[in-house]
């Protein structure tokens, strides 16, 4: 049996490949320690480069809004890194889950409906940028209050609204709904697209719209109509708004919950130029957002990260943010876009909920929703 | 056509592969005859059984069953029954739903079956065996339950492959002289393949030799 | 062999002890601790949502289980029972099928469902289907393929049809093994994870999933690690029972040592080996054909854009998905080099150490299987929380994915050495020992060198795991390193894009490799089968 058989001459062969691979994984790994964004936190401290954790919406490159931030590494030599990591829940998710030992040094985007969470789980750790200590940044108390004690610094604003597609309901000679009831009726089956709240913060804010408008008690039902009416559910505002939304998207939905400030960017954007909004929205669904940025605890570049948060309430920062990312900036001293001024919406009287109900009720409402809406 | 009761083959030509086993052999078994086939191992006596009972496809030649030609059909529709070398009982079934296994294939009632079966048991030497787990059983009652499941069915033809091979002596010939006991009451035409003699003798009504045929 | 010094065997083991205990038991520990507290227990055992989940995932793996038996037992008769052109061919394909990763699996589903079905708990089933397909035949036809023929001649010859034949004697002959192929469908569609995540509806979950979305998405990690639990008691009850169950009905049938294969000899036999053949490659062709053909559909036609354009990940000028598919490629080409060298050593050295060291080298073996009866989910989950405070906060570690591919994989580099290692003649070594030879030095020079051989089998095996490794790695790996399972998924979710087609591109480029390397295991274990004496 065995005798027969000896370890033959094809071993030598097995054994060097397996000595080359051995030797190609060592050149391998020792050159992705060097370059990969995500290792800054292995313990490899480099003051000349921080990373901004952000939501997927956030642009890489190629916008002004990257363009300020090249100024701020040419004015301080520090380098900015984006890494995207899905819709806000999921940016959070994994912010929660490695906190102490964080995916960046600085996170952008937790807004105030997941603020509290963020809080509670340790993702940042507390500090007042610069500018709004000493004054040189005028931030509304209305955002300040909702962090106190410094645990993050407000950026931006916006109200999340479900928009429609002006051109398609032109063509089929139908009226776009213009309340939440209108949502739920038979005429406007299937055409409303919406993010999973688990995963996705206009998700989430849209989900607390419901609850503002029928109470804790009836927004179960409410949900179940829209259920029964053809919802959509995608996991995050860019899957929705780029791919499933008819106008922004070449999507079957013509109605996506967005912001009150998504017409402008189809207004900048249009190819061929046009001087009116192709997107309305439904101001009775508005709700009031607030985003926040933050330095991750346990960053190994805490001086680099502060840095970079102060240039992020900055004018210069605050400037481009309307134009990129469609939203309000919170620096006082930014003068809007003309086309900001003549197509965002801006709802009279904002919808929003107590932040001390939705910290307790939060997690309650999304396993409810999950429970409702997906089965 | 039933001029000639009793089994036939005519002519069967068996070759596996280069290696010719059976080349144009004919045997006749009369009605109620117990025929015995002697020839040494591998000397192709088993082969020409399953020839004749349809395990085997031959070359060429006519098997027939008392005067019909059965050559073309499937080993379920001729009416031959075989005790095997190993006997093949059925390990998921007791001993007399071992027994009654042929009758229940005809179609036989249940309450009718089992009193058959219980029958045969008895007439084999085993009464009481009903419940007993094939598994358990030794060499002699093994043999024995296979060939009452044999005869149970009421085959037209019997066939036996070595029916007695590898029992020790004092089983041997003790089954032996059963075996042609029952083989004789029942009346039933019988081939059996042996390369013992004196088990031939004591069996058979008439013994050929392989190599004759 | 026991008489190699107690040096020796210490020094062997205590690789794969320790890497057992920090890297599996520990986080088992940490996962009891953090389920075993009042909240998550009264929490998670009240919510309704949790029994209904239980109830699925039950439901949908009895009928996954019945349907894979019903479906699988004509092709695992005719694979046995008969020889013909092609055989080896189908049967190389329904194993190929079996070890391809659980996200390819669910792509091809994707791709060749019509979008109707699509998302439905049946393309679910039909993908558990085809994936299992390959342990009914196998496992089935090998206990049909050494049934005595004689036994089904011996009920023809006592009026037995064809028919009556294989429902009165094959079928019941061949239960224990139906049995044992079922339960081992059971336990994998019961773990389902993979395929339920890319072709179940959103809110379709198994408990495996809902740990998954627990843990990740709502921040609930007590209530995760109760479904972890209670997951874990299941399978370990359902374990238990089938074992205990099969040793009541084990019973002796005198089994060929030969197979019982031959050409299908009528007209009749021809057409139905014919056609069942047929289907069964129907079956698992299609798949992979749908697979391959929709990664060239893009929503503006038939076009290479998804092979030539991968890693475009562009959505608005300077908005991109987040994750760069040819990084998911470099990422799990990395990773798997690093697992396979992890489970080659670690596998190496315990499979020395268990032939060599007799009752304690059994427990040795058995615990370091144990990885295999825990889903890859609670072994994610567990390392996830557990090694995430200083001074063992490794979450950001290069090193933690394939530790973690590593240890699913050690499993099966053990099982394949100690195969060929115990078939090993121990005269030789005492040969050697004659001739002057230290028994330790003997030892190595007749026992080792046979380890070579079994070793590459399993590096090919732990690179093909490591490869498609999906279930751990939705935990471990960090932004940036996703995978390419992860990035298949994400891309793979988005209907109507480009990026859609690139998922499917992805999933074409893993099951080649799949099949690659389950080629090159063939192969090399083909000369092991002959001299191992079977």
């Amino acid at each position: 049996m065995s005798s027969r058989v000896t370890p033959s001459s094809r071993n030598s062969s097995l054994r060097g490949i397996a000595a080359a691979t051995v030797v190609a994984l060592i050149v391998v790994a020792c050159g992705s320690d060097d370059d990969s964004a995500t290792t800054e936190s292995t313990g490899i401290p480099t003051a000349d480069s921080v990373t901004l954790v952000t939501y997927d919406s956030f642009p890489e490159a190629d916008t002004s809004l990257n363009d300020a931030l090249d100024s701020f590494t040419a004015d301080t030599g520090i380098d900015v890194e984006i890494l995207s990591a899905g819709d806000t829940g999921t940016m959070l998710a994994k912010a929660s889950l490695t906190a102490g030992n964080p995916e960046g040094d600085v996170m952008w985007g937790i807004d105030n409906t997941l603020l509290s969470r963020a809080i509670a789980d340790d993702v940042f750790e507390p500090y007042i940028a610069g500018p709004i200590a000493d004054g040189s940044v005028e931030i509304a108390p209305e955002f300040l209050d909702l962090v106190p004690n410094g645990e993050a610094t407000p950026v931006d604003y916006g109200d999340v609204c479900v928009n429609y597609d002006i051109e398609w309901y032109a063509e089929r000679g139908l009226d776009p709904p213009s309340s939440f009831a209108d949502l739920v009726d038979p005429a406007y089956a299937g055409q409303l697209v919406v993010q999973n709240p688990a995963t996705s913060s206009p998700g989430l804010v849209f989900l607390l719209a419901t609850i503002h408008e029928y109470g804790v008690e009836g927004w179960q039902n409410y949900w179940s109509q829209l259920g029964a009416n053809g919802v959509e559910v995608v996991d995050s505002w860019t899957q929705a708004y780029y791919e499933r939304f008819t106008w922004a998207g070449g999507g079957p939905t013509p109605m996506v919950v967005s912001y009150g400030s998504s017409p402008p960017a189809e207004v900048i954007f249009a190819d061929p130029p046009r001087d009116d909004a192709p997107t309305g929205v439904i101001e009775d669904t508005c709700f009031r957002q607030v985003e926040f940025a933050g330095v991750l605890r346990g960053t190994d570049a805490p001086d680099a990260a502060r840095q970079l948060v102060d240039f992020l309430v900055s004018d210069e920062f605050q400037r481009e943010l309307p134009l990129n990312l469609f939203v309000y900036p919170t620096n006082q001293a930014v003068d809007l876009p003309q086309q900001f001024v003549d197509f965002a919406v801006v709802p009279d009287t904002p919808r929003s909920l107590d932040p001390a109900v939705i910290d307790a009720e939060r997690s309650t409402w999304i396993d409810e929703w999950t429970e409702l809406v997906l089965g | 056509m039933n001029d000639h009761p009793g089994l036939d083959l005519e002519g069967v030509t068996v070759s596996f592969g280069q290696l010719r086993v059976l080349d144009d052999t004919s045997i006749s078994v009369g009605a109620s005859e117990v025929v015995a086939l002697l020839g040494p191992s591998g000397s192709g006596k088993s082969t020409l059984l399953r020839v004749a009972a349809g395990i085997i496809t031959p070359d060429a030649g006519r098997v027939l069953v008392h005067g019909v030609d059965v050559t073309a059909r499937p080993t379920h529709l001729r009416g031959v029954g075989m005790v095997f070398q190993d006997n093949q009982l059925f390990p998921h079934l007791s001993v007399i739903e071992n027994v009654a296994f042929g009758p229940k294939m005809a179609g036989v009632a249940r309450s009718e079956r089992t009193e058959r079966a219980t029958r045969w048991l008895r007439r084999v030497g085993l009464p009481g065996f009903d419940d007993r787990r094939v598994t358990d059983l030794s060499g002699g009652e093994a043999k024995r339950v296979a060939l009452a499941r044999t005869l149970a069915a009421e085959p037209a033809v019997v066939l036996l492959d070595e029916p007695l091979t590898g029992l020790d002596r004092e089983l041997h010939d003790r089954l032996a002289d059963e075996l042609a006991t029952i083989l004789r009451d029942t009346h039933v035409t019988a081939l059996l393949v042996t390369h013992d003699r004196d088990e031939a003798t004591t069996i058979a009504d008439r013994t050929v030799q392989l190599a004759d045929l | 062999m026991n008489r190699l010094p107690r040096w020796l065997l210490v020094a062997l083991a205590i690789g794969p002890v320790t890497g057992l205990a920090i890297f599996y038991a520990w986080p088992f520990v940490t996962l009891l601790a953090e389920a075993v507290t009042a909240t998550a227990i009264t929490d998670t055992l009240s919510r309704r949502s949790t029994w209904e989940i239980v109830w699925f995932t039950v439901w949908q793996a009895v009928v996954s289980t019945v349907a894979t038996i019903v479906v699988g037992l004509a092709p695992a008769y005719v694979l046995a029972r008969f020889d013909f052109r092609g055989r080896t061919v189908l049967v190389g394909l329904l194993t190929a099928m079996f070890v391809l990763p659980t996200v390819v699996m669910g792509a091809a589903f994707l791709a060749l469902l019509p979008d109707s079905i699509d998302r439905t708990v049946w393309a679910v089933i039909g993908a558990h289907v085809v994936f299992n397909l390959a342990v009914v035949v196998r496992v089935v036809g090998s206990l049909w393929e050494h049934l005595p023929t004689d036994m089904e001649a011996a009920a023809a010859t006592l009026g037995a049809s064809r028919w009556k034949v294989a429902t009165q004697i094959s079928m019941p002959l061949v239960r224990p093994a139906v049995t044992a192929a079922a339960t081992i469908v059971f336990l994998f569609t019961f773990t389902s994870y993979g395929v339920i995540r890319i072709l179940g509806a959103p809110g379709t979950r198994t408990i495996e999933v809902e740990v998954w979305r627990r843990a990740t998405q709502l921040g609930d990690v007590g209530g995760a690690a109760v479904l972890a639990l209670l997951q874990l008691a299941a399978l370990v009850a359902i374990v238990s029972w089938s074992t205990v169950a099969q040793r009541r009905h084990a019973r002796a049938i005198g089994l060929l040592a030969t197979s019982a294969r031959r050409r299908p000899r009528t007209s009749g036999e021809y057409r139905f080996v014919a056609l069942i053949a047929g289907a069964a490659l129907l079956v698992v062709a299609a798949p992979l054909a749908a697979l391959v053909l929709r990664s060239f559909s893009t929503p503006t036609g038939w076009s290479t854009t998804a092979w030539t354009d991968l890693g475009e990940s562009e959505i608005r000028p300077g908005i991109r998905l987040g994750i760069d598919p040819v990084e998911a490629v470099v990422n799990s080409l990395t990773n798997a080099a690093w697992a396979t060298a992890f489970a080659v050593i670690v596998g190496a050295l315990a499979s020395l150490a268990i032939v060599a060291a007799g009752r304690a080298g059994r427990a040795l073996d058995g615990g370091l299987m144990l990885p295999l009866a825990t889903s890859a989910v609670t072994i994610g989950f567990g390392m996830l929380i557990t090694f995430d405070t200083a001074p063992f906060d490794w979450r950001a570690s290069w090193w933690l994915v394939p530790v973690g591919h590593a240890l699913i994989a050690v499993p099966f580099v053990v099982r394949t050495c100690v195969g060929v290692l115990r078939s090993v003649d121990p005269a030789l070594v005492g040969a050697a020992e004659t001739l002057g030879a230290s028994p330790v030095r003997a030892w190595r020079a007749t026992v080792v060198p046979y380890l070579w051989r079994p070793l590459a089998v399993g590096a090919a095996l732990a690179a093909s795991i490591s490869l498609g490794e999906f279930g751990a790695t939705s935990f471990l790996s960090r932004s940036g390193g996703e995978t390419m399972p992860i990035a298949i998924e994400q891309l793979l979710g988005r209907t109507g894009s480009v990026l859609q087609a690139q998922g499917f591109v992805l999933a074409t480029l893993l099951a080649a490799a799949t099949v690659v390397l389950v080629v090159i295991v063939e192969r090399l274990q083909s000369p092991l089968a002959g001299r191992a004496g079977r």
